[in-house]
């Protein structure tokens, strides 16, 4: 959003209670921020293009709230009484499934899109507290082989970088069917981060804007990628824990016929999850919010007798413990994390507030990671950026807080009484407005209203 | 240098049988995993089934008589692999190395995402033949089917025949030969000029598949790279 960034310069002169006073009002309709992607609109002829997920304000986690213990139940003593956190991903199929010490994963983001370095740092980070790292459309780095133990390897349509070699040295391996910032689009990666080594490892030209497939090349529907899935076993002597990535639109058919077509593990991914550049009307408009989703992909599992058989994987706009918790609450094996770990990683930090500030964005506010120009050393192929970001200090960092992250989830659940996150459910949960009780299927705090649900009077 | 359908000078040891009416997929591709160069294969009843001889990863041969399923062949590395009859759907997916030769007729998506090897269909190839191809040379003795090509980003693929609609739509690097009519080109792909070097390496590619035709039949067809970088005037292109 480089042009459409309010210029600080110019900013109003009076602030906005003194327009008030003058009888000045902004529209709802037409505020500022749609004001200037109007006449960005109006000066470029093309679409904005940015990173991140959705921005707009939608039902979430903040929206529920734990019931704690009480005269009927129990809780556990802080740090004296044992809450687990050990995951096991992919034992439906895979001889060699993933032992997680935390059910915090971090998600795929390919190298291209991100530096060199903040692959590796994330490949520390979760190596340091037992979590597994995904690759990303672009291909597995041996930076990212060295530094994950747990390394899950992206299967996407573009299928660069794709080989068998690496398919081997994987631990699981994931069908990426889409991404929920983006539902049914393709990759991109502009010409500013095709770099020599990006462009080799994609077989593209250098500096060209690349648009990935949306479609697998051999394969639609789900009884092809039973087949495929099939195969992927075959190729890898059904060793690998096989994941299905889903985006966010029609998370119940889409997750029962990700478990009908042989997945290990489903990963559902709602609108707010991030990404390293889509146009931003389809981020705003295309998908649901991750806290619609879950309820529904829980339940095609029930249905089919396969909840914590096929483990669900969680994300979109995870920050918190209590994200965690109320994720896994609601049915969620584990979650997933991109935008939270680039923003531990240093991006968006007001320490850059002078760079940011240059590049017409603000701390906060920083969503051009398809420009690679990332003032942390981010989501940037630029030698010197990438240098600001030292991979070991990086690696402390995600891995602090991933230990938060799960310290916090602890807290929650031995306050509702349970000896193991997974042991979190819905029963502990209400709800603060009508919207995210409906969605996420749990009772509007202080009552037993569930909005849509049948049988559920006093 | 362009792989060849011709015999290597390795030893050829006796072909070891399999027989897939006995005996499952799983294990004709576990033994195949770990076999070593120059072990020689015969799959007999292949009856259709999917992903047979799939991961390979050493010089072998392999001769399977019958029809495939899905993905035969699928991630070859050094094999050598023969289908006598048709192949289902991906035959020689994403292909890294070796040789593949469809006797019959193969389905769509033939040779998709493949980085590189020879993959020769005698027959004809249905859609999406060459899709995302990334290095693999292919050659098809008949027809191809629509959108074949389609984002094709290096490599060569070979027609004899004819092609569908929208042959090489949305192309980056890879290079086209057709003998035949081609139906229509996609977006951003043309006719190039057949120079010396393309007639040669033609030549190699016809010969490397055992096929005679003469190089000066056929048309070129390649990337007009102008959807290289986002531009306001291809926005209906996008
Ligand atoms: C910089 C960046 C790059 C990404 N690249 C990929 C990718 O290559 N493949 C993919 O499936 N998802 C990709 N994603 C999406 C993440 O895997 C994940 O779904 C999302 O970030 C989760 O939501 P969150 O950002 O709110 O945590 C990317 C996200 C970001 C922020």
């Amino acid at each position: 959003m480089t042009l459409t960034a309010p210029d600080q310069t110019v900013a109003p002169a009076l602030p906005a209670p003194a327009l008030a006073e003058l009888g000045l009002r902004e529209s709802a309709t037409f505020d500022r921020a749609t004001i200037a992607d109007i006449q960005r609109a109006a000066e470029t002829g093309i679409y904005d293009i940015r990173g991140w997920g959705a921005k707009r304000k939608v039902p979430h986690f903040d929206d529920l709230l734990f019931l704690g213990a009480s005269m009927s139940r129990y809780p556990l003593e802080g740090y004296r009484e044992k809450c687990g956190t050990d995951i096991v991903l992919g034992d439906r199929y895979a001889s060699k499934p993933l032992r997680l010490d935390i059910p915090v994963t971090i998600a795929g983001m390919s190298f291209g899109a991100l530096s060199a370095n903040a692959k590796e740092a994330l490949g520390r980070g979760a190596s340091a507290v037992g979590t597994s790292t995904t690759t990303g459309d672009g291909g597995m780095t041996p930076e990212e082989r060295g530094q994950s133990k747990h390394l899950v390897y992206q299967y996407l349509p573009s299928r660069y970088g794709m080989n068998p070699d690496d398919l081997r040295k994987a631990d699981a391996i994931e069908v990426v069917l889409g991404q929920g910032a983006k539902p049914g689009g393709g990759g991109m990666l502009l010409g500013q981060k095709i770099t020599e080594r990006v462009a080799e490892m994609r077989t593209l030209p250098i500096g060209i804007d690349q648009r990935s497939a949306c479609r697998h090349p051999d394969w639609t529907g789900p009884d092809d990628l039973e087949i495929k899935i099939a195969e992927l076993r075959e190729i890898t002597d059904w060793e690998k824990p096989i994941y299905v990535k889903i985006g966010a639109s029609r998370p119940y058919y889409d997750t029962a016929l990700a478990v009908k077509s042989g997945a290990d593990v489903v990963i559902l991914d709602g609108m707010q999850g991030g990404t390293a550049a889509t146009q931003q009307v389809f981020i705003e408009n295309v998908g649901i919010p991750t806290l619609a989703a879950i309820p529904q992909a829980v339940q095609a599992l029930q249905e089919l007798g396969m909840h914590r058989k096929v483990q669900l994987i969680v994300s979109g706009g995870i920050r918190t413990g209590a994200d965690v918790a109320k994720a896994m609450a609601l049915g969620a094996d584990a979650v997933a994390i991109g935008t939270a770990a680039l923003i531990a990683l240093g991006d968006n930090s007001p320490r850059y507030a002078a760079e940011y500030a240059k590049l017409g964005s603000a701390a906060g506010y920083y969503d051009d990671f398809q420009d690679g120009r990332d003032p942390a050393g981010i989501s940037t192929q630029d030698p010197e950026l990438s240098a600001r970001l030292d991979p070991v200090v990086g690696g402390r960092r995600i891995a602090n807080y991933l230990r938060v992250l799960t310290m916090e989830a602890q807290t929650i659940a031995r306050a509702c009484g349970k000896a193991h996150l997974h042991n979190l459910e819905p029963e502990d949960l209400v709800a603060l407005t009508i919207e995210s009780a409906a969605m996420a299927r749990v009772p509007l705090a202080g009552t037993s209203w569930i909005p849509g649900a049948t049988g559920t009077g006093l | 240098m362009t792989t060849t359908l011709e015999s290597r000078e390795s030893q050829r040891t006796a072909p070891r049988a399999f027989d897939l009416k006995l005996g499952g997929v799983r294990e004709l591709n576990r033994t195949l995993h770990h076999a070593a160069d120059g072990d020689a294969f015969a799959v007999d009843h292949p009856g259709g089934k999917h992903s047979i001889a799939v991961g390979v990863n050493s010089e072998v041969e392999i001769e399977i008589n019958g029809h495939v399923g899905y993905y035969a062949a699928g991630m070859n590395q050094g094999g050598r692999i023969t289908v006598n009859g048709n192949a289902g759907v991906g035959v020689a997916e994403n292909m890294m190395s070796g040789t593949v030769h469809v006797t019959g007729d193969a389905s769509q998506s033939a040779g998709a995402t493949a980085h590189g090897g020879l993959l020769v269909i005698d027959g004809n190839a249905s859609a999406r033949c060459g899709i995302s191809m990334k290095g693999i040379d292919i050659v098809v003795g008949g027809n191809i089917g629509h959108m074949s090509a389609f984002m094709a980003q290096a490599g060569r693929l070979v027609v004899c025949g004819d092609a569908g609609e929208a042959l090489g739509d949305s192309i980056y690097e890879a290079r086209l030969y057709v003998r035949g009519k081609v139906a229509s080109l996609g977006a951003d792909c043309v006719v190039k000029e057949m120079r010396e070097e393309h007639l040669a390496e033609l030549g190699e590619l016809l010969r490397a598949a055992g096929r005679d035709d003469d190089p000066v039949d056929f048309t070129r067809y390649g990337s007009a790279r102008t959807l290289y970088n986002f531009h306001v005037d291809n926005s209906s292109a996008y």
